[in-house]
This record gives C-alpha cells, sequence and structure tokens, in this order.
C-alpha cells in the first residue's frame, strides 16, 4: 500500500480537566473512506477538529507526507485539507452561489469557479433552485448538502465529514453517502464520522470505533459488522442510544 | 434668534458636508468593527496625519509621518515574517518584504520628488493617501494581529492606548499650530439664494463615490465577499481558506484610506491640530453605535444627522455644540441595550 494521506499518531485532545481524545493513532489511505464510529461524546469530532486545527492537540500529524505543526486552519485548507463541521458553520446572511464560491476561495487564483460551479449544480440540483436564496433559510437538509458542497468547491484531497447525515431522511442519508462514495472513486480521501454506523460500514474501507476518547476497535467493515460489541451497541435490534 | 432662509441653507449645506464626513468613518468603523472585532478609536488619528501631512507637502517640507511609516514598517515586517517562520515559503516572504519595507522606502521617495518638482494638488492629496494609508494595516500586523483572540474589551483598551500614542507622535511631528489646506475645487456655485462652495461639493461627490465604490467591493468582489464571510462566520471563513490576518489587511487598509482622506476633505474647511482628528473620529464613532456598528445603512443615516445637529447647534448655542451632539448618542443607547443587553457581547460570536 503507497503512504497514508493522513496519519495520526498518539493524538490527544483537553478542553482544561476533560480528555476528549488520548493516545489515538490512526490512518487513512489514499483514495479511500475510513469511518469513525462511536457514541455521542466519544471524541469523535475532536479528533477531526484537531486534525483541522480548530482545537490544539499534543501527537504527531502527517497530512501528505508532512508534518501539521503550528498551521493555521487557513493553511491547512490550503494544503488541500478540508472539514465539514458539525455545525456547518456556513454564512448564512449570503446567498448559497456567494457560500459555494467562497468555498473555492483557496484556488481563486487558479482560474473561473464556473465549471465546478456547475458541478455541484449537478451533483445537488436542489442547491441549484435555490442559488439565490440566502443560506439561513435553507432547510436542515439542504444546509447539509451547501456545507458539503462548499468544502467540494476547494477540490480538497482529504475531505473530513462530521455526521454528514445528522437529522436528514433515510433517502437524503443514502444520497449524501453515495455522493461520498463517488467521490472517492474520484480519488478523493475521506475521513467520515457517522452516528448511523450501518449506512457508514457500507461504504467505508476501514473503521475506528471509538469509546471515551480512545479506540476501542478496528479493522474491516466485514470485521467489525461481525464483532458482538458493535452489533449490540450500533447495529442491534436494542436502541441505538448508549452512554 | 431667527434664521432667515440663507442662512437656513448655509446650515443646511454645512451639515450634510460634514456628515458625509463622518459618514465616511462610520463606515471605515463599521467595517474594521465587522471583520476584526477591533473598535478603531486611532482613526481619528489618521484623519489628522491625511490633513497634516497633506499641509506639509503643500508647504514644501517632508511631513514627519514618511519617517513614522518606515519605523511601522520594519516594526510590521518584523511581526510578520516572526509569525510565519514555521511556514516560511520564498513568495510570501518576498510578499512581506515588499509590502512592508520596499512600500514605506517608495512613497518616502514619492514625497521627496512631490515636494522637489513642486507637483500638482491632486498628487499631492495622492502622496498624502499612500503616506497614511499603509500605517492602517502596519498598525494590525504590530499591535491588533498578536491579539486577535482578545475580548472585544481588551482590543478597545489598546485601541485607546494606540489613540493616546498616535497623538502623541501627531504633536511631536506636526507641533501644536493648526493647518488649513487649500481647497480642492476653488469655485463657487451660485443658486439662487444658495452658495455652493466647490469644496462641499467635492466633498459630497467624493463620499458617494466612494459608498458606490464600497458596495461593489462588499457585493461583487470575491475579496469583499470574503470580508464579509469572515464578519458573518470567522470558523467558517477560515475552513475555506479565507485568512483573518489576509481581512483584517484589507480593513486596516480600507479604515486608514478612508480616514486620511476624510482629513483631506475636511482640512480646506476647518484648522486640524494634531488633536482634532478625535473629535472628529467620536463623531463618525456615535453614527456607527447608532447602526450598532455593524449596519452600514443605519451609520451613514446618523451621520448625516448628527452633521446637521452640529451644524444648527453651533449656530444656535455655540458653546454646546459638542454637548448636544454627543447627548445625541443616550437616548440612542439606551434604546439599544433595551433591545439587545450587550452591544460588547454580540462581537465575541
Ligand atoms: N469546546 C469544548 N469545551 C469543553 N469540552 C468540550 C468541548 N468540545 C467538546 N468537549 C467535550 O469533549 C468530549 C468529546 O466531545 P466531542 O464533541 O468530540 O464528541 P463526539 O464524539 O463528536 O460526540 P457527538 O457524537 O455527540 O457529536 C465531550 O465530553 C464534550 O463535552
Ligand atoms: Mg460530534
Amino acid at each position: 500500500m503507497t503512504q497514508p494521506i493522513l496519519d495520526v499518531q498518539a493524538l490527544h485532545v483537553a478542553y482544561d480537566a476533560i480528555i476528549a481524545v488520548s493516545d489515538v493513532s490512526m490512518s487513512v489511505p489514499k483514495g479511500s473512506i475510513v469511518t469513525i464510529l462511536g457514541p455521542n461524546g466519544a471524541g469523535k469530532s475532536s479528533l477531526l477538529n484537531a486534525i483541522m486545527g480548530v482545537v490544539p492537540a499534543g501527537g504527531a500529524i502527517h497530512f501528505a507526507g508532512r508534518a501539521l505543526g503550528g498551521e493555521s486552519v487557513e493553511a491547512r485548507v490550503n494544503d488541500g485539507l478540508s472539514l465539514v463541521p458539525e455545525k456547518r458553520e456556513l454564512f448564512y446572511s449570503m446567498s448559497v452561489e456567494d457560500n459555494l464560491r467562497l468555498g473555492r476561495f483557496r484556488l481563486r487564483h487558479q482560474g473561473s469557479a464556473e465549471p465546478m460551479l456547475n458541478e455541484m449544480w449537478a451533483l445537488f440540483p436542489r442547491l441549484k433552485e435555490r442559488r439565490r436564496q440566502l443560506a439561513g433559510t435553507l432547510s436542515g437538509g439542504e444546509r447539509q448538502m451547501l456545507a458539503m458542497a462548499r468544502a467540494l468547491m476547494g477540490e480538497p484531497r482529504l475531505l473530513m465529514l462530521d455526521e454528514p447525515s445528522l437529522g436528514l431522511a433515510p433517502l437524503i442519508v443514502r444520497e449524501i453517502l453515495q455522493t461520498a462514495s463517488n467521490l472517492r472513486d474520484n480519488g478523493v480521501s475521506i475521513l467520515l464520522v457517522e452516528q448511523n454506523a450501518r449506512a457508514a460500514l457500507r461504504i467505508a474501507d476501514y473503521g475506528y470505533v471509538l469509546e471515551s476518547g480512545r479506540v476501542m476497535l478496528e479493522g474491516e467493515p466485514d470485521a467489525l459488522q461481525a464483532d458482538q460489541r458493535i452489533v449490540e451497541s450500533y447495529l442491534g435490534v436494542r436502541s441505538a442510544v448508549s452512554v | 434668534m431667527a434664521v432667515d432662509l440663507s442662512i437656513l441653507l448655509v446650515l443646511v449645506q454645512d451639515g450634510i458636508v460634514n456628515g458625509a464626513i463622518y459618514g465616511l468613518l462610520a463606515l471605515a468603523l463599521v467595517i474594521v468593527f465587522t471583520v476584526t472585532r477591533v473598535i478603531l478609536v486611532p482613526i481619528g488619528e489618521f484623519v489628522a496625519f491625511g490633513a497634516l501631512t497633506l499641509a506639509a507637502l503643500e508647504t514644501g517640507t517632508l511631513p514627519g509621518t514618511v519617517w513614522l511609516l518606515g519605523i511601522l514598517g520594519v516594526a510590521s515586517a518584523a511581526c510578520r515574517l516572526w509569525a510565519s517562520r514555521r511556514h516560511a515559503t520564498m513568495r510570501s516572504v518576498a510578499w512581506q518584504i515588499g509590502t512592508s519595507l520596499l512600500l514605506p522606502v517608495v512613497v518616502a521617495g514619492l514625497a521627496w520628488a512631490c515636494i522637489h518638482w513642486q507637483a500638482p494638488q491632486l498628487v499631492k492629496v495622492l502622496v498624502a493617501l499612500a503616506i497614511v494609508a499603509p500605517m492602517g494595516p502596519y498598525l494590525y500586523d504590530v499591535v491588533y494581529r498578536p491579539m486577535a483572540d482578545a475580548s472585544v474589551l481588551v482590543l478597545l483598551i489598546v485601541s485607546v492606548a494606540l489613540h493616546l500614542a498616535l497623538q502623541g507622535l501627531g504633536l511631536v511631528f506636526f507641533g501644536s499650530e493648526g493647518s488649513r489646506t487649500q481647497s480642492l475645487a476653488d469655485t463657487t456655485l451660485e443658486i439662487g439664494p444658495l452658495f455652493i462652495s466647490g469644496q462641499s461639493i467635492v466633498v459630497v461627490l467624493v463620499t458617494l463615490a466612494l459608498i458606490v465604490a464600497l458596495f461593489l467591493f462588499f457585493e461583487r468582489t470575491l475579496m469583499g465577499r470574503a470580508l464579509r464571510a469572515t464578519a458573518v462566520n470567522r470558523l467558517g471563513a477560515q475552513l475555506v481558506a479565507i485568512s483573518p490576518a489576509l481581512c483584517g489587511h484589507v480593513a486596516f487598509t480600507l479604515a486608514a484610506s478612508i480616514g486620511a482622506l476624510g482629513g483631506i476633505l475636511i482640512s480646506a474647511m476647518t484648522t486640524i491640530y494634531y488633536d482634532t482628528g478625535f473629535l472628529i473620529a467620536l463623531k463618525g464613532f456615535v453614527a456607527a453605535v447608532i447602526g450598532g456598528l455593524v449596519s452600514y445603512p443605519l451609520a451613514a443615516a446618523s451621520a448625516i444627522l448628527i452633521g446637521l445637529v452640529e451644524s444648527f447647534a453651533s449656530f444656535h448655542a455655540s458653546a454646546f455644540k459638542e454637548v448636544l451632539v454627543f447627548m445625541i448618542i443616550i437616548p440612542v443607547l439606551l434604546w439599544r441595550s433595551w433591545r439587545t443587553p450587550a452591544l460588547l457581547d454580540e462581537g465575541e460570536e
């Protein structure tokens, strides 16, 4: 296997007294989907935020062979990392189209945004109908689409999605995850945090299970799906609500 | 005291012209606050520097602000190179040296040439702007950027300190004597009972042109949208690679240019001293506060209102002129604090 696009060693994230992530090591091979599962408060978002530089972290992060140190968030985005955060962080008082154009800010000196914009309209026709609408007036599902499209406008090498299916109808969840799977086929690497374990494992190439900030389990989707603990916590007939 | 029509028209004209300048300053304050959360108290010093720099160029002396620009340039280069020491590229270092070290040298050369060859008035105005405008981003690099995450209150305290420091430097460079600059349009238009000075027309036209230009910048250009994006969601902006420092540079360049331009426009109508800028800026600030420090149209409209109040107050009760103007802010602040519990906290988001 080639060098992974993202490699994390002994990552540690703490907020004052709360330790959110401790001693997590994981990697994302080029052109694959890696999923991170885990109950609420397991530290999944903290892990993504630390990789993105949104929260400070200890440990080592290598992206595309280069060590990330004190780089700012925007420097990491310029390198080709991209995060669709849990809270989306859209520009709510601006139009859908302006949001997308700004998504391409890092490539602003490299030609027109139109071709990529048209690709996004093709990918999310619902957004095209609402291109002049303010982002703040979009429905929850449409906001997820906009957040994902905004990230894609910057043509990232590694796309990190924090619960892209949060609060979405099953049909749209399938659509969004199908989009992720198509992106992988086009060479984009994806790190996917999901509550919907069944759907995530269906498209993933590898998975990690995080609990209380530590990696409890990792493996191929088939192996994870067969694991008794996973079945009980995330896939089983019992309620998926845990902890 | 009765007011006849011709006096009324003069007062209205005065009010609108001064109000236009307060409006420009209010816009600059809103831009800087929304993008960087800084309440730019020292914008008054940009006003004074703009006016006094032009006055010095007119009398054929090299303005002290040229030296200040050089010193700030060196300090800014040091701060920028230090901030990017770990991930510096050849291009970024060249850009930083060019904009922080080379630019003041070029501007100083222009200023010298301008005096040496007795350049026309418009060239002097442009050179004065070129001397003051880069101070905005330099001060941002040296003072505000290292503490970009501080609270609005801390940033305000720093602003007050910076204002006092720059005012002191103004006294050192320009002395305590006031200056007036030449009118930018030495004609008078006569329409019935109304005499309109050329300078008034220039002020209003420049203000309108600048408002249109700012509107186009924020609505139509990617950089303008990036500034708005930073204002509405800082983290969201960073996630699409919009750097707060870049936006800070643009916002501070706009503010310093607008401030200096305001000073240049007003100095043909009133004598400007090293400390006059603060009072002028304070009126822009009142207008900006009435707009909640975020609303451009409200800020601009209130600026005209303040200009009119000031103009009529100076006629009827000149001793209380400033008092009346600043009293406008009290009911507005009461109303605002009643509607939105904490103005200062709004920017903390
Ligand atoms: N900014 C913060 N300050 C303090 N504690 C925080 C902060 N952000 C997260 N935490 C804490 O860190 C722990 C991990 O949170 P995190 O958001 O990473 O979990 P998560 O796995 O993403 O959960 P969820 O599935 O609910 O999104 C939680 O206990 C949370 O309360
Ligand atoms: Mg989370």
